[in-house]
């Protein structure tokens, strides 16, 4: 049904889109097609809509034959329909008086029979039609963007960005879900090529972020849920108690000393478990901020209710400490959000035959890098779980990378570091080294030289996959007695069993185990190995499906910390960019209440996400305030009497489009 | 109209309960205004006058008639077609010929359905023999002829064009003499309205609303309800949220819920898909399985709940049956 008096004069542009569209669909059918449908005053077949001359020819087309409705059949309307929106527009007529068939990823990309193509094509644009004829002139609408971003993950991505943002003189709220910012990259002990020292080139920036008066960081926090959109998310972050005041603590760690365990006795995660810590404990002694934290699992005085409190006795005056602290819920409003949630290690102990988890001499590498680490458990002295120095190591290389059975995708930077381990092993400790490698990828810059130079260093490269590992025969299962890597050497072509007294698995970098249920708070996509799934690979890589969220990092896909770095720099220019337009164009696809038959129900009140509707008591309806209203669509569907529509989703226009697209299938 | 010949006026009743004639009557005294204004020239259940009668008058000679009930068998088909042919304007009289109403219903099962159940299992039902009533019997006398009966009820725009439509199960009386009104006074909105109130039955409802927020539906005989409050807040499945006024509220203003016999208000398509949604975002859980439970236990019966009055005219229009006899063909 047509409501609007005008006579209803639609132009047909069937895009050719090179060979894209024009080699799966006869477009001249298609154009023959259009001219029949209601309505249709014109049709037309370009070899690029996009390009100048077919915008030219849309313009003209609405002066010369006064069109006052554009229907283009071609690619996503993602791609460009603001181009024809914006040519239409050119031309007097209103922008939302335009309407775009997707043939081309719909039908064209993935159909193979040239007649089905056409008539799915007809469908598409009988739609469109049909749709576009129910259409009505809207206005645009822009709203304020919150100046303030948000990085999720404090690991070198997630500091990168902030430090950005802040001297760029951005307020950044910086959500970190250990007690400490650091990430990965604080647990290395040297970095590849150059063997900068991981600490010395990163402590100085986590001070930065902490001193830094435009960034307020939130450790030992995590988001809780993610609402509204670009230029105006609301986040809910949870933050999980210390039991320390966090204001009141200046860093002394005369607590740790205090507690009443005279020994540490549990796992520090951040040793990977190979060093102990006490219930009151700091990752590393470098932590930011150097605040400890107290383990409620193992505290007496939060498990048992008692304890002599050697912590708060040796805390004494500052009194920091809070025995009372209670989770709480903080909520925060920003208009950009940087995703730097990183990576997480393999784990081996998947792979039975590299008798990781069973043979205490196998270790990730990960953990490796931890015993090499002055900070570390060790103090930094590479030593075999019996505290002997090793005196032949191997290093196994793709460990999960590469392998069908696992992943199949390059990690990318386990060639690099296991370089970089042989050479700190070999310079520690002497010791022979052996890698054994598929291929050696090194090609960054300063890669293939660092290479050399760790071949010239007298490191042994073995080209093969390692089959397995096991203990020196007659030695039982402990694997005191040494293990026995057996390896496929493809150069020498024959089998050879190398005697180590370490294994060092150079393990994959994969998705976090939870990436999937942050990215579905976040509203953004993952690919099929499971990492964020950036907007375009080539020509949008830091951004995402969902405008104002943005990716740094190793969460997108595993890098190394260069390519981070310069990541999280250009996602900050993008949260920049963003918040310094001050204001931003929504489509203007709200919902409105038809006061006639509304009823003032109040079914609709509670349902809206961004508080926009409320009641008007005393015309008994509901009203929906414009500019909260961001077009979800919720209280449209729940509206019992159908009050509540949408611009460009009312009722009309989807059923016209439904038909449309029925009546051609 | 006054001074002019008398208008004709022509009534029927296809698939229906017969309240709808009642609810004619419940115009009272003001019958006799209709009577002085029309001629009425075929009412089968008040008016002495045969089909063949209808047959004879010329086309378009009947000024209005009134139709209540679907469409269900072919003589309500022929009957429909051939007082189309002769009105002006055609009135869907009420909630069967406006949208199905309860013996829409049928179309959850068909023929088969029906008459295994009116014909073979109620518990009154003695038919040792099995008979059902067949189109066509061979008796001594000759062939007896029973109209054939369809696998779907029809809504009388479903079967012919119609001109207006009067909710309500039955209509109510001030809302039938509105009609009459308009009729005679010229005052009637475009072809194809609603006679009736754009909005919802909740703007006569003068219970409290709040917003809503429901842990339980409730079945009627299972809590009596508050008076002050909204009955759906109180977990009773009341219709009126989705459905068009016109009735004054009457079931809920004594504690009854809507049950929706006045259809869908001005713009809505479907009242029981337009119910759930509005149900389903009410519903006080964020766990699917408690959500599961909320909705089995308080609603058993979904299609006799939301589309009692409407199925025929929904969307959904019918179910399709095992033994694929559900097509919407009309045998």
């Amino acid at each position: 049904m047509i409501t609007s008096d005008e006579e209803l004069r639609i132009g047909v542009y069937v895009c050719h889109c090179g060979s894209n569209i024009a080699g799966a669909i006869d477009v001249e059918a298609l154009t023959k097609f259009a001219e029949q449908l209601p309505h249709v005053a014109l049709a037309r077949h370009y070899k690029y809509m996009c390009a100048d001359p077919g915008q030219e020819l849309v313009k003209r087309d609405i002066v010369e034959f006064g069109l006052n409705r554009i229907v283009v059949a071609a690619c996503s309307p993602n791609l460009h329909e603001p181009t024809f929106r914006r040519a239409a527009e050119d031309a007097g007529l209103n922008r939302f008086l335009v309407q775009i068939a997707n043939i081309r990823e719909q039908v064209a990309w993935v159909t193979e029979d040239k007649q089905e193509a056409l008539e799915k094509a007809e469908a598409h644009l009988a739609a469109a039609v049909r749709r576009v004829a129910q259409h009505e002139p809207l206005q645009r609408q822009f709203v304020r963007i919150v100046p303030r971003a948000m990085v999720v993950g404090g690991g070198i991505a997630g500091i990168q960005a902030a430090l950005t943002l802040a001297d760029a003189g951005r307020e950044v709220i910086l959500v970190e879900r250990e007690p400490s910012i650091g990430g990965h990259m604080a647990m290395f002990d040297k970095t590849f090529p150059t063997l900068d020292c991981a600490a010395c080139i990163l402590t100085p920036k986590m001070t930065a972020v902490k001193l830094h008066s435009n960034i307020k960081m939130l450790t030992y926090s995590t988001v809780e849920s993610v609402e509204g959109s670009v230029g105006n998310f609301r986040v809910k972050v949870r933050r999980k108690p210390r039991y320390i005041d966090e204001n009141l603590c200046v860093g002394c760690m005369q607590c740790i000393d205090g507690c009443v365990f005279t020994k540490a006795k549990f796992p520090n995660a951040f040793d990977q478990g190979l060093g102990l810590r006490k219930p009151v404990w700091i990752p590393f002694p470098q932590a930011v901020p150097p605040v400890p934290v107290v383990d409620p699992e193992v505290c007496l005085q939060i498990t048992r209710g008692k304890c002599k409190q050697g912590c708060v006795e040796a805390c004494g005056e500052r009194n920091a400490f809070r025995f009372d602290q209670q989770e709480k819920i903080e909520e925060y409003e920003v208009g950009a959000i940087i995703v730097a949630t990183g990576f997480q290690a393999f784990d081996p102990s998947v792979i039975p035959y590299y008798g990781y988890g069973k043979y205490p001499n196998v270790y990730t590498s990960l953990e490796v890098e931890r015993l090499l680490n002055a900070g570390g458990p060790t103090g930094g002295k590479l030593v075999l779980r019996d505290g002997s120095t090793p005196k032949r190591v191997g290093i196994v290389h793709c460990v999960g990378s590469r392998d069908a059975n696992y992943h199949v995708y390059c990690s990318r930077v386990c060639c690099m570091y296991a370089l970089k381990l042989a050479h700190l092993v070999r310079e520690k400790t002497d010791a022979e080294v052996y890698n054994c490698y598929i291929d050696i990828r090194a090609p960054g810059k300063g890669f293939e030289e660092f290479y050399n130079r760790v071949q010239n260093e007298g490191v042994r490269f073995i080209r093969g996959k390692v089959a397995d590992v096991t203990p020196v025969a007659g030695q039982g299962t402990t694997a005191e007695g040494g293990l026995v890597m057996q390896v496929d050497d493809t150069l020498l072509g024959k089998i050879r069993q190398i005697n180590v007294d370490m294994v060092i698995l150079a393990v994959a970098l994969e998705p976090r185990a939870d990436a999937n249920e942050v990215r579905r708070e976040f509203g953004i996509s993952c690919s099929a190995e499971g990492f964020f799934l950036e907007k375009h690979p080539k020509l949008a890589p830091v951004n995402t499906a969902n405008d104002g969220v943005l990716l740094a990092g190793a969460c997108q896909a595993a890098k190394d910390i260069p390519d981070t770095v310069a990541q999280a720099d250009a996602a900050a220019a993008k949260a920049l960019m963003l918040i310094d337009a001050g204001q931003i164009e929504l489509e203007p696809n709200t919902a409105w209440v038809d006061e006639k038959m509304c009823s003032g129900c109040k079914t609709c009140i509670a349902l809206c996400p961004y508080q926009a509707i409320r009641a008007d008591e005393e015309r008994k309806i509901a009203v929906i305030d414009q500019a909260l209203c961001k077009g979800c669509g919720t209280c449209v569907a729940a509206c019992p009497s159908g009050a509540a529509k949408q611009h460009l989703f009312a009722d009309q226009q989807v059923n016209e489009e439904l038909e449309g697209l029925m009546n051609y299938v | 109209m006054s001074g002019e010949p008398k208008g004709k006026l022509a009534l029927y009743w296809a698939a229906s309960c017969g309240g709808c004639e009642i609810a004619v009557l419940a115009i009272n005294e003001k019958i006799l205004d209709v009577d002085a204004l029309f001629d009425i020239v075929f009412w089968p259940v008040a008016v002495d006058a045969k089909v063949h009668d209808v047959e004879k008058m010329a086309d378009g000679s009947i000024d209005v008639c009134l139709f209540n009930g679907g469409i269900r068998t072919s003589e309500q088909e022929y009957m429909a077609r051939l007082l189309r042919k002769k009105s002006k304007v055609l009135v869907a009289f009420g909630s069967c010929a406006h949208e199905g109403c309860i013996p829409g219903l049928a179309n959850a099962t068909n023929r088969r359905g029906v008459f295994q159940t009116a014909y073979h299992e109620t518990p009154s039902t003695e038919n040792p023999e099995g008979v059902e009533p067949q189109p066509k019997t061979q008796v001594a006398e000759g062939t007896l002829h029973l109209p054939v009966f369809y696998d779907t009820v029809r809504t009388l725009d479903q079967t012919v064009s119609v001109d207006y439509y009067l909710p309500g199960c039955p209509p109510e009386a001030d809302r039938i003499w509105d009609a009459i009104t308009a009729i005679v006074g010229n005052t009637l909105p475009p072809p194809g309205s609603v006679i009736g109130a754009e909005t919802t039955v909740c703007e006569e409802c003068p219970r409290k609303r709040n917003e809503k927020k429901v842990k339980k539906f409730y079945r009627t005989w299972e809590i009596i309800p508050d008076e002050e409050t909204c009955l759906l807040e109180q977990g009773l499945l009341c219709c009126g949220i989705a459905t068009r006024a016109g009735c004054g509220a009457r079931c809920p203003q004594v504690g009854s819920p809507c049950i929706g016999c006045y259809g869908p208000n001005e713009g809505a398509h479907d009242h029981g898909a337009r119910m759930m949604a509005a149900l389903s975002s009410m519903i006080d859980s964020t766990d699917p399985e408690e959500i599961d439970r909320i909705i089995r236990d308080g609603i058993p019966d979904p299609v006799g709940t939301f589309y009692r009055f409407g199925l025929a005219a929904s969307h959904l229009r019918r179910a399709k049956t095992a033994d694929g006899n559900g097509s919407l063909a009309k045998k």
